[in-house]
């Protein structure tokens, strides 16, 4: 059977649900973070999914895009991740709740 | 005729109350402040002398020296200039209030010596020199507002000189605030002369472009309104003259409004002389001399101009009776003057009422200064019942003030005869223009008359008591040794020095010389003397006889005045001389009165209820002050502001707030509440577009 275009819809939804419940009931920053990854992810499914549906280039541009945006995303925020831990030796968010280290 | 100079009259004592304040005080230097005070006056004296008297000054011709400096006002027909104008009447004034003011300037330096305001002191009184000039020789009623505004302001600033005095304080405000309902009444006038006769101005001043139609030549050709009480509301010259009066009323310290002038003595002494005696208070009677055109069309006005002043002046009179500080008396005998002095105007007596006010400058200003004196050797005691027998100490205040007293007195050749016997007659022998009946000018003299046979009595309780009989200052200073800055020992009366007694001496001169300006015809030997009535004659409505001739046509009235001129007849001349005659035993049969109670017995208990004012003050504290606190603090304070302003703008302010504390839960810094805001927000967003639809770019 071929795979429907609904499928990949339905995957990436799924996909994106968990990384939103992940951000929000997650206390570690690292995982937190992996639930955005995940949710950029998903949205970078239905990109090329649609794609492949309407046969237009420019979803699996975006793609692009979205994957060289997280990447910085990924270094700026790993390297916050850092140096919360070297201040708190925690990486609990909920402790972070005021605005200075 | 254009005449700059004239704005040197004014602009002489501002620059010395800006050199006072500015540079006195850091100069701190007594006789720089007093050279600069008293030498800004000094050029404001000769100015005033030199426009007056030089070949065509503003006493010897027809026009009046203007002096328009700038166009101040100009709202389409309405225009108030910065202009000043000398005429005959602001002329003569200019020239008393200029002499007496530099006098009482001379005598202040001496007076005030060690005072720690002395810079402040004399920055006010050129001020005040400032405003009273202004005041007269405006040529407009705006302008002229602005001068009566500014004597009341310096008026306050020096009655409260003595700031940190509590009495003092309350003196200043309340006789600003009486002012002010006063000057309620004076605007109103003002605007009401507008809008009767489309203009403010007194002169028409054609280098200045003004129009020949002024406030006051409109009411030349004006009828006269009938005298009915309807005609005070009917919004014409009457209604216009009423509300003149009330400001002249507040100004010049007449019933009601009269309470602020006796607590003013709280001021220095030689304020006392030149604002409350002087100068300020007459002001009144000449904005009454000034608009005598409309007075003179408004009978109704005029009778209650007179009945007001001759109610003042007895009223005020039997106060004076009982008081014991000198300087009260003589608060109040000024009162009763002025009294006198709007009897005159009510009963269209205009150049009479001028007479006494020039007299009375001369005669209190030497009365208040004399005091003055006696305080200052004193030191700063006012109550007479802790003097007695100071003609011994202090000669020379003594004598001068022998001359003040017989000249209010009424003796003859002093001054005071002359003005206070020309009101008696002209009140004596009033034409009904002004009131009811030729009866009511009858009984009008004789209230005048008991009122001099009372001025007689006071003054000289007052001069008894200061001058003759035991000395009782050294007996009862022993209990005012508590007061701690007490700077001297047992107490020893001295003789003022020359700054004080030389002004004093001038005065004198004048108090006892100064009435021969104004001799009447009947009085002169068959001589035409009398130089103040012909000086003002020409500027002043001849009210009386304008009444009785109102059917004659304007134009013969106006353009021969020389013709109008009272004829003497025989039997009017007696009249005249056997009133005098009466006065002068009225005067010494107080005179002797006086004497006989007063000399034995100068400690003599007073009736109560002159001593305490006839409870006046009482009265207006139960009857309006305390209602008017009452509302204020209960109603416009407790409920007006505290509940409804106030509690408006703290619900405004406190529902603010609440909605903050609500709001501040979501801010609570942690992160995975914002993730789950920003989820809740897309959903939101997501919802809608899916519940309404995705607008579809294509269309």
């Amino acid at each position: 059977m071929e795979p429907q275009l609904s499928w990949y819809l339905a995957l990436s939804a799924v996909l994106f649900t968990i990384g939103v419940t992940g951000v929000i009931i997650k206390r570690n920053v690292i995982a937190m973070f992996m639930c955005i990854e995940l949710m950029l992810n998903a949205v970078n499914l239905t990109f090329v999914a649609f794609a492949s549906f309407f046969q237009d280039v420019i979803g699996q541009l975006f793609v692009f895009i979205v994957m060289t945006v997280a990447a910085a995303e990924a270094a700026v925020g790993l390297g916050i991740i850092i140096a919360i831990f070297r201040n708190r030796e925690s990486l609990d968010v909920d402790e972070a709740s005021i605005l200075k280290l | 005729m254009e005449n700059n100079l004239l704005s040197l009259i004014i602009f002489a004592p501002l620059a010395g109350a800006a050199i006072n304040w500015f540079a006195g005080r850091r100069v701190r230097n007594e006789r720089f402040v007093g050279v600069v005070a008293c030498g800004a006056v000094a050029v404001s004296t000769l100015v005033a002398f030199y426009l007056a008297f030089k070949p065509d000054g503003a006493l010897r011709s027809e026009t009046p020296v203007f002096d328009h400096i700038w166009t101040w006002l100009q709202v389409g027909t309405f225009r108030a200039d910065f202009a000043l104008a000398m005429d005959r009447l602001s002329g003569t004034y200019a020239l008393f209030v200029t002499f007496v003011g530099f006098l009482i300037h001379v005598f202040a330096v001496g007076y005030m010596r060690g005072e720690q305001g002395f810079y402040r002191f004399f920055a006010f009184l050129n001020l005040f020199m400032f405003s009273m000039l202004t005041l007269v020789l405006a040529d407009n009623f705006v302008l002229m507002f602005v001068g009566w505004e500014g004597v009341g302001l310096c008026s306050y600033l020096l009655i409260g000189y003595y700031f940190d005095r509590r009495e003092a304080g309350d003196a200043a405000k309340k006789a600003f605030i009486t002012n002010r309902i006063g000057d309620w009444g004076f605007v109103l006038g003002i605007m009401l002369t507008f809008f009767v006769t489309g203009s403010v101005s007194f002169f028409a001043n054609p280098a200045a472009g003004e129009a020949t139609h002024t406030a006051l030549s409109f009411f030349k050709t004006y009828p006269v309104e009938p005298f009915t009480a309807g005609a005070i509301v009917a919004g014409g010259a009457t209604s216009i003259a009423v509300l003149l009066f009330i400001g002249a009323a507040g100004k010049s310290a007449q019933i009601p409004l009269y309470v602020w002038l006796p607590d003013a003595m709280a001021g220095p002494t030689p304020v006392s002389a030149l604002i409350h005696a002087a100068t300020m208070v007459t002001a009144g009677v000449y904005m009454i001399v000034r608009c005598s055109e409309i007075f003179g069309h408004a009978p109704a006005a005029m009778f209650i101009v007179a009945v007001i002043g001759a109610a003042t002046a007895i009223f005020a009179a039997t106060i004076g009776l009982a008081q014991n500080d000198i300087k009260k008396v003589l608060a109040y005998s000024t009162i009763s003057q002025l009294g006198y002095m709007f009897l005159a105007c009510g009963v269209g007596a205009f150049i009479a009422a001028i007479f006494h006010v020039i007299t009375h400058a001369f005669f209190k200003a030497l009365l208040f200064l004399g005091s003055g004196s006696v305080i200052n050797g004193m030191h700063h005691e006012q109550d007479m019942r802790r003097m007695g027998g100071l003609k011994k100490y202090m000669p020379i205040t003594f004598a001068t003030m022998v001359t003040g007293w017989l000249a209010i007195s009424g003796v003859p050749i002093f001054a005071g005869f002359f003005s206070k016997d020309e009101i008696l007659w002209r009140t004596w022998s009033a034409p009904a223009f002004s009131l009811p009946s030729t009866a009511f000018s009858k009984l009008l003299w004789g209230v005048a008359a008991i009122t001099a046979f009372l001025t007689a009595i006071y003054m000289t309780r007052m001069m008894v008591m200061t001058f003759w009989g035991e000395e009782r200052f050294r007996d009862t200073h022993a209990h005012k040794q508590q007061e701690p800055d007490e700077h001297h020992g047992p107490v020893e009366p001295h003789e003022s020095p020359w700054v004080m007694t030389v002004p004093l001496i001038v005065l004198a001169v004048l108090s006892t010389i100064g009435g021969f300006i104004g001799v009447p015809y009947a009085l002169s030997a068959g001589k035409d003397i009398n130089v103040i009535e012909h000086t003002l004659e020409p500027v002043v409505a001849k009210a009386g006889t304008t009444g009785s001739a109102a059917a004659e046509t304007h134009a013969t009235e106006s353009t021969a005045p020389a013709e109008t001129h009272t004829t003497h007849s025989s039997e009017e001349i007696s009249a005249e001389r056997a009133l005098a005659g009466v006065s002068v035993l009225i005067a010494l049969a107080g005179i002797g009165a006086g004497w006989y109670l007063f000399k034995r017995r100068p400690l003599l208990q007073m009736p109560r209820l002159l001593e305490n004012k006839y409870y006046v003050d009482e009265i207006y504290d139960a009857t309006l002050i305390h209602p008017i606190e009452s509302v204020s603090r209960e109603g416009f304070w407790k409920i007006l502001d505290v509940g409804v302003i106030d509690g408006l703008l703290h619900s405004i302010g406190e529902s603010v707030t609440e909605a903050g504390r609500l709001a501040r839960y979501l801010q609570a810094g942690f992160v995975r509440g914002y993730a789950a805001i920003i989820l809740l927000g897309a959903l939101i967003l997501i919802g809608l577009f899916a519940y309404l639809g995705f607008p579809n770019p294509t269309q």
